[in-house]
């Protein structure tokens, strides 16, 4: 049954009706509302966003106290600032007063404290309110009963995670450790890849606007079955081309060996095997990936084996993940240390941030490799980029194409396939798909009753 | 290609001749004789635009470019891929150039440096982008003329959300 003929014509109503909601998300396929319909985007800011645990910011970017990184949760501007504790704190970027966003620049310091720029409202590094001028205009007053004195508007919950920094803004739900549970293994993997165990946001960001809906890039993340075709142009080319110019006794540049693989067969993807996890996480890369087949960098394999033992080391190194999808806007890949952030602006249109790490205690190669990869790959002066904007940009406008509402999940469906628990399949299936729209279905509608419930009360 | 690129090593380079080389070369790109442009790169000649304004350095940050020849070729090979989609159609391009500036001239180190401002504009289907720079050239005298050893391209709004440009067709 469709969702047209069991619930009237899509594009409405979506508000208030969470098995509406539920309904356009099957066991192996899914609506074209989720990219297109901007009732769905807007229910997404107010609910899944809020309702999930959302990737803020790493707290090497915040060193000293006062010093602050403001970035959005969902379309919600925040501040992620160290404390005069010590520890890293996230406020809404929105004076309590007349609501002006509090600080302009991404990266910065405030100092002891917030002061707004408009009205001289001023706020403890944890979003306390700490002073109004002229306070006495203010008595007798119902300010008092107001949100205002609670100072800045804060999260339900903030955790860090070996430096990598989240935020639920709604209460209740999962607690950090159980919306992440075991899929925390690829950051560790990532830390510990670092001979002190330690990362620093490091290189830049690289910011490239795509016109496409969020999802579409996170679920392309693990989706294994498209470099060998999207890619042809850039990496086969790029393979081809070594095989021409270079000669064969010579190892191929660091360029060639982080393009070519994309280029890998179906056989190549398909063992490499994907793991899903619940509440929407997933890798890619079990048994091997695009980036196992790297040149050792001198050196690092040493101050690997001196800060763990060789055993352990070798443990470490050995894992070579391919993408981690961290449900629902962050994706990391621990084998190079980089991340991709997806920051959604409207149903079809999504800012993607790509940010590298220096592995403390390791040599500047591995810093240089990993600078290169993101650059090569993810800038918007990429050619492979430039090949998946295009296939998301084709999305987004074949998708306002009528006759068939649906998207096809189906590559490797089962019955049986591990729901709400961790499996692992073949690389090329869909599962890590299916998975991500499982939870989108569960968190989008998990405040609805209850919102729905307190309205009715309230009536 | 150009008079200026093709003068002898031996003599000496002039004012003219430099700033010659700096409309020619962006006529090379404008007119998509791409193989040509390619050639005006030295064998170790890099094309570099920073992420950051005043990026001092290429190889611990990331950048928009930083290729050497075989990646700029890759990009030309490319265009000629039946499956490179997001070229179909290609994009089009123009360097809109201010009077170039010689800032070095060393006959002697074989060293030139030579900028100018520009607005380059490209589009592509019903789109445009346009971007406000600054190319600087790195040239030495071989003996096919002069050539690229530094192409450094810093966009005004480098550190921008930035939507796919190809800064080349």
């Amino acid at each position: 049954m469709s969702v047209a003929s069991a619930h009237g014509a899509p594009g409405a109503g979506y508000a208030g009706n969470p098995d509406r909601i539920r309904a356009l998300v099957q066991g192996d396929r899914i609506h074209r509302d989720l990219y297109i319909d901007q009732e769905i985007f807007d229910l997404e800011m107010a609910h899944l966003f809020p309702n999930t645990w959302v990737y803020v910011g790493h707290d090497s970017q915040v060193p000293e106290t006062g010093d602050y990184y403001t970035t959005t949760i969902g379309r919600q501007p925040v501040i992620m600032v160290r404390g005069e504790d010590g520890a890293v704190h996230v406020v809404m970027n929105r004076c309590a007063h007349k609501g002006a966003r509090l600080v302009s620049q991404v990266h910065g310091s405030t100092g002891k404290m917030f002061r707004c720029p408009y009205h001289a409202w001023a706020y403890k590094l944890d979003g306390e309110l700490l002073g109004i001028p002229l306070k006495q205009g203010y008595e007798g007053t119902g300010l008092a009963a107001c949100d205002a004195v609670k100072g800045l508007a804060r999260p339900a919950g903030v955790e860090t995670y070996r430096g990598f920094v989240f935020c639920k803004l709604n209460p209740g739900g999962l607690s950090f450790r159980d919306y992440f549970g075991d899929s925390l293994s690829s950051f560790d993997n990532m830390v510990d890849r670092s001979p002190e165990g330690r990362l620093t946001v490091a290189g830049g960001v690289l910011r490239y606007m795509h016109d496409c809906n969020w999802k579409m890039f996170v679920e392309n993340l693990n989706d294994a079955m498209h470099p060998m075709v999207a890619h042809e142009s850039s990496a086969k080319v790029a393979k081809d081309l070594w095989a021409r110019v270079g000669s064969k006794d010579q190892k191929p540049p660091m360029a060639v060996e982080q393009l070519a693989p994309f280029a890998s067969s179906y056989r190549f993807f398909d063992e490499m095997g994907v793991r899903v996890w619940p509440n929407g996480h997933s890798h890619t890369g079990v048994s091997h990936s695009i980036h196992s087949g790297y040149s050792d960098i001198p050196g690092y394999q040493q101050a690997m084996e001196a800060a763990y033992g060789e055993a352990r080391a070798a443990a470490i190194l050995q894992e070579a993940r391919h993408n981690t999808v961290y449900y629902p806007t962050l994706t990391i890949k621990g084998a190079i240390q980089a991340i991709r952030v997806a920051r959604p602006i409207a149903p079809g249109r999504t800012l993607l941030e790509s940010w590298t790490f220096r592995l403390e205690g390791a040599p500047d190669e591995l810093l240089r490799r990993t600078v290169m990869y993101t650059r090569l790959i993810n800038a918007p002066t990429s050619v492979v980029g430039h090949d998946d904007l295009h296939c998301y940009r084709a999305i987004q406008e074949g998708l306002q194409a009528g006759g068939n509402e649906w998207i096809s999940l189906h590559r490797n469906h089962r019955p049986d396939e591990p729901v709400d628990r961790e499996g692992v399949e073949n690389g090329t299936s869909e599962i890590s798909m299916r998975n991500q729209y499982r939870a989108w279905a569960k968190f989008i509608t998990q405040d609805m009753e209850v919102a729905a419930d307190s309205q009715a009360a309230a009536e | 290609m150009s008079a200026a690129a093709e003068r002898p090593a031996q003599a000496a380079v002039s004012t003219g001749d430099l700033i010659d080389f700096v409309y020619d070369e962006t006529e090379l790109i404008d007119s998509r004789r791409l193989e040509d442009w390619l050639a005006l790169f030295a064998v170790d000649g890099i094309f570099w635009a920073p992420l950051t304004p005043g990026q001092p350095d290429p190889d611990l940050h990331t950048s928009l470019f930083h290729e050497d020849r075989l990646l700029l070729q890759l990009r030309i090979e490319r265009l000629h891929s039946a499956k490179a989609y997001a070229q179909q159609p290609l994009s089009r391009c123009h360097h809109v150039v201010q009077r170039p500036q010689v800032l070095e001239a060393d006959d002697a180190a074989n060293r030139y440096v030579v900028t100018a401002k520009m607005v380059y504009v490209e589009t592509r289907l019903d789109e445009q982008i346009v971007l406000a720079g600054r190319l600087t050239y790195t040239l030495r005298r071989e003996d096919a003329g002069l050539r690229i050893v530094l192409r450094r391209l810093d966009i005004l709004n480098c550190d921008a959300a930035l939507p796919s440009i190809q800064c080349f067709p």
